[in-house]
């Protein structure tokens, strides 16, 4: 250790891996993993939404996983809380339209309605 | 992959000797099998302070908080909670008010009044990982000070925070610093007190095992306030787990160039050596804690010359306990007026105390100075178990008094607490309810310091055994009014004469049991009696009308000395009763009660 900037390197760095002990606010994911979604295919989902958050160095995002949301028919999905609480409820999710959700939702703070269950469901 | 979850086990004493090290192994295997290794982290960290609800395990980030985990426990959170996001509910804590189950670590009460300086990363952090630390400001402290202050501002910000040693005796830490700068010499040193003693304390160990490396990067500073390159932490051996740690730490820290020759290349270089002590309690006086360093047989000497003019190896010295170093980065992080803003006038930031005896969460809670004692005994505490009711608290350990509920609502500080005649001692509470005999506790106060009194002065080593003496044929009720007074004019005495302040303080417990609790050893001496069924000699255990004739009693004692029907008021046959007390833990209405042999004959 040879000076206060290496060490503030070390700790950011360090504390990448530990975020989620200490952010809590920010963005939330939700995957929806009750035995639909994990038939459906959420595992690869989630995967790449900690991927993806790892790749653009996010870190306000938290990636869980919780259990069935009740709409089978339309797994995998993703429920997105974002800083003010607001909920979005992502359906039919593959790993290019989870990607997206990253992109353009989190990073640029546009929704994308047409993967919305209330789109949707019309 | 970035991790989603976060397991944090328990790895305080506490918690390992309850299985926490195979409930960390069940879940690597667990893991492995639902191949979720890559995507969940587990880490081992320090006391969380609960200790009652043991072992404790949290999950991040939902930050759910599960208590008594077994083995078995481990594959239904892998699999519920883990892979499908189901928190597994029965493993949760009940609030006991709304009976409703706790989710969330937040919601705790226990943790809500607390304000945690000192146990800040325990809990928290990878105590075996240096690279967490550092994620959380670790050793920045050390860097600005290194860098950006002169010895005597550091000392001056020190000064300035109001600091006050947390090993029982208050000093003002910035004071004790400047007299070790102060002295000239070629070599100085610095060292870390961590030879906890008190019955019933354990925060020391808890920040060691936690977050040792606040207590390194302590040291460093404190090494280049006052002009020192080598640390000593005297621990003892009885902490096997605190020493494996710190031995980590250490190594780590010089793998980082965070100790050793010139940090942050600067011109200082400090280094750090443990030094393991044999658990005597003598040696947590500082004068006795260096005698052993150097090898000596750990006795105080006189003071003056203090340590900070002539201490280890007759060079300036200053030692500090575990608790006051763990204040300092932070005090240099977050700036000495930030930590003045906290706590009472004159005893400014938090202490840490050890819960025990009669209280529901038993464990470590930290809180700011200047909160009551029933604010912590009640409200974090949980209060005391088995609808029994409150007596006293002890504080300060051996070396303290106790306090009984028309005192709970001081605030506790420094001052508060001597006024009171007690005092704050390294932070052992030990919470006392209507079963426990005054007279008892004081004898096993003075039991503790009759077996640890070094002996090299004539006060401590012979007045303390006296004492034990006659508060054991009080006991034995073959006490007189003449003991008590006998007991006063002793402990005044090795008060004013003993060498160090395990002798002074040694007589506390009996004098502030006899200042509040007086009427209890009168009944020992002249009734010959134990109100609270504890001296067995003087118990004579009696069932009162209000018994409701459930049996337990009768199915609960050991020699079947109580006998009646059912729905029928029982009777206890003293002839066989030895005087145990079950009868009195299992009666639900509290039927049972030691009487005056005099008032039991006449019924």
């Amino acid at each position: 250790m040879k000076s206060l900037e290496e060490l503030k390197k070390l700790r950011d760095e360090s504390l990448k891996k530990m975020t989620m002990r200490y952010v809590k606010d920010g963005f939330r994911i939700q995957v929806g993993m009750g035995t639909c979604g994990i038939a459906s295919g959420a595992r690869p989902i989630l995967a790449t939404f900690l991927e993806e958050v790892e790749k653009n160095d996010l870190g306000n995002v938290s990636v869980t996983q919780v259990g069935c949301m009740g709409e089978c028919a339309y797994e995998p999905m993703a429920e997105l809380i974002d800083e003010q609480g607001q909920s979005f409820v992502y359906c039919n999710l593959t790993e290019a339209t989870a990607r997206e959700v990253i992109l353009r939702h989190v990073m640029n703070h546009e929704p994308i309605s047409k993967l919305l269950l209330t789109t949707k469901k019309g | 992959m970035l991790e989603r979850n976060q397991v944090l086990i328990c790895g305080g004493t506490g918690c390992m000797s309850s299985n926490s090290k195979e409930i960390k192994a069940e879940f690597e295997k667990q893991l492995t099998s639902f191949d979720l290794t890559s995507e969940v982290g587990l880490v081992l960290t320090g006391c969380f302070g609960l200790c009652e609800k043991g072992p404790i395990i949290v999950v991040y980030p939902e930050e759910t908080f599960y208590t008594h985990v077994k083995v078995e426990d481990v594959k239904d959170i892998c699999s519920e909670h883990l892979l499908k996001g189901r928190p597994v509910e029965r493993l949760m804590i009940k609030d006991p008010i709304d009976k409703k189950k706790i989710k969330n670590m937040s919601q705790l009460k226990f943790y809500a009044k607390q304000k945690r300086i000192v146990l800040r990363n325990c809990g928290n952090i990878n105590p075996l990982d240096i690279n967490e630390y550092i994620a959380k400001d670790g050793y920045q402290a050390l860097a600005d000070v290194l860098t950006s202050y002169t010895p005597q501002q550091a000392i001056d910000e020190v000064t300035k925070s109001g600091l006050k040693g947390r090993g029982g005796g208050g000093f003002s830490t910035g004071k004790k610093w400047q007299f070790a700068k102060n002295s000239e010499s070629d070599q100085k040193y610095v060292i870390c007190n961590a030879d906890e003693g008190d019955p019933g304390a354990f925060m020391d160990r808890a920040v060691l095992e936690g977050d040792p490396h606040s207590i390194l990067e302590a040291m460093a500073i404190c090494g280049y306030a006052i002009g020192a390159n080598q640390g000593y932490i005297y621990v003892r051996a009885e902490y096997p787990v605190a020493v494996e740690r710190l031995n980590n730490a250490i190594k780590q820290a010089r793998e980082y160039n965070l100790l050793g020759d010139h940090l942050f290349d600067t011109d200082f270089s400090f280094d750090i050596d443990i030094r393991l002590g044999a658990g005597a309690f003598v040696c947590g006086e500082e004068t006795a804690l260096i005698a052993s360093i150097e090898g000596y047989r750990g006795m105080p000497r006189l003071k003056p010359p203090f340590p900070a003019i002539k201490g280890l190896w007759g060079k300036p010295t200053n030692v500090n306990n575990v608790e006051t170093f763990a204040n300092i980065p932070v005090i240099f992080l977050k700036g000495a007026d930030w930590f003045k803003s906290i706590g009472t006038e004159n005893s400014s930031g938090t202490k840490v105390f050890a819960l025990g005896g009669k209280i529901n969460n038993t464990g470590l809670v930290e809180v700011p100075m200047g909160t009551t004692l029933r604010e912590v005994i009640f409200d974090i505490g949980g209060g005391i178990p088995n609808k029994r009711r409150f007596k006293a608290v002890q504080t300060g350990g051996p070396s303290g008094g106790c306090i009984t509920e028309k005192d709970l609502d001081t605030p506790i500080d420094f001052e508060n607490l001597k006024n009171l005649g007690s005092m704050m001692g390294s932070g052992g509470m030990i919470v006392m309810d209507e079963d426990n005999c005054m007279v008892d506790v004081a004898r096993f106060y003075l039991d503790f310091t009759v077996d640890e009194s070094c002996g090299k002065c004539t006060p401590c080593r012979e007045g303390t055994k006296q004492m034990r003496d006659i508060l054991n044929r009080i006991c034995e009720g073959q006490g007189t009014l003449i003991d008590l007074d006998a007991l006063e004019v002793l402990a005044h005495m090795i008060q004013k004469t003993s060498l160090c302040g395990l002798g002074q303080t040694a007589p506390n417990p009996v004098l502030s049991t006899l200042k509040h609790f007086r009427e209890e050893y009168i009944a020992h001496v002249v009734d010959k009696a134990c109100p609270a069924g504890v001296c067995r000699e003087l118990t004579n255990f009696v069932i009162e009308d209000n018994c409701i004739g459930c049996t337990i009693c009768a199915r609960n004692c050991p020699v079947n000395a109580i006998s009646g029907w059912p729905k029928q008021i029982h009777r206890i046959d003293l002839e066989l009763c030895i005087g145990c007390g079950a009868c009195k833990k299992t009666c639900p209405v509290g039927a049972i009660s030691s009487q005056p042999m005099n008032q039991e004959t006449s019924l």
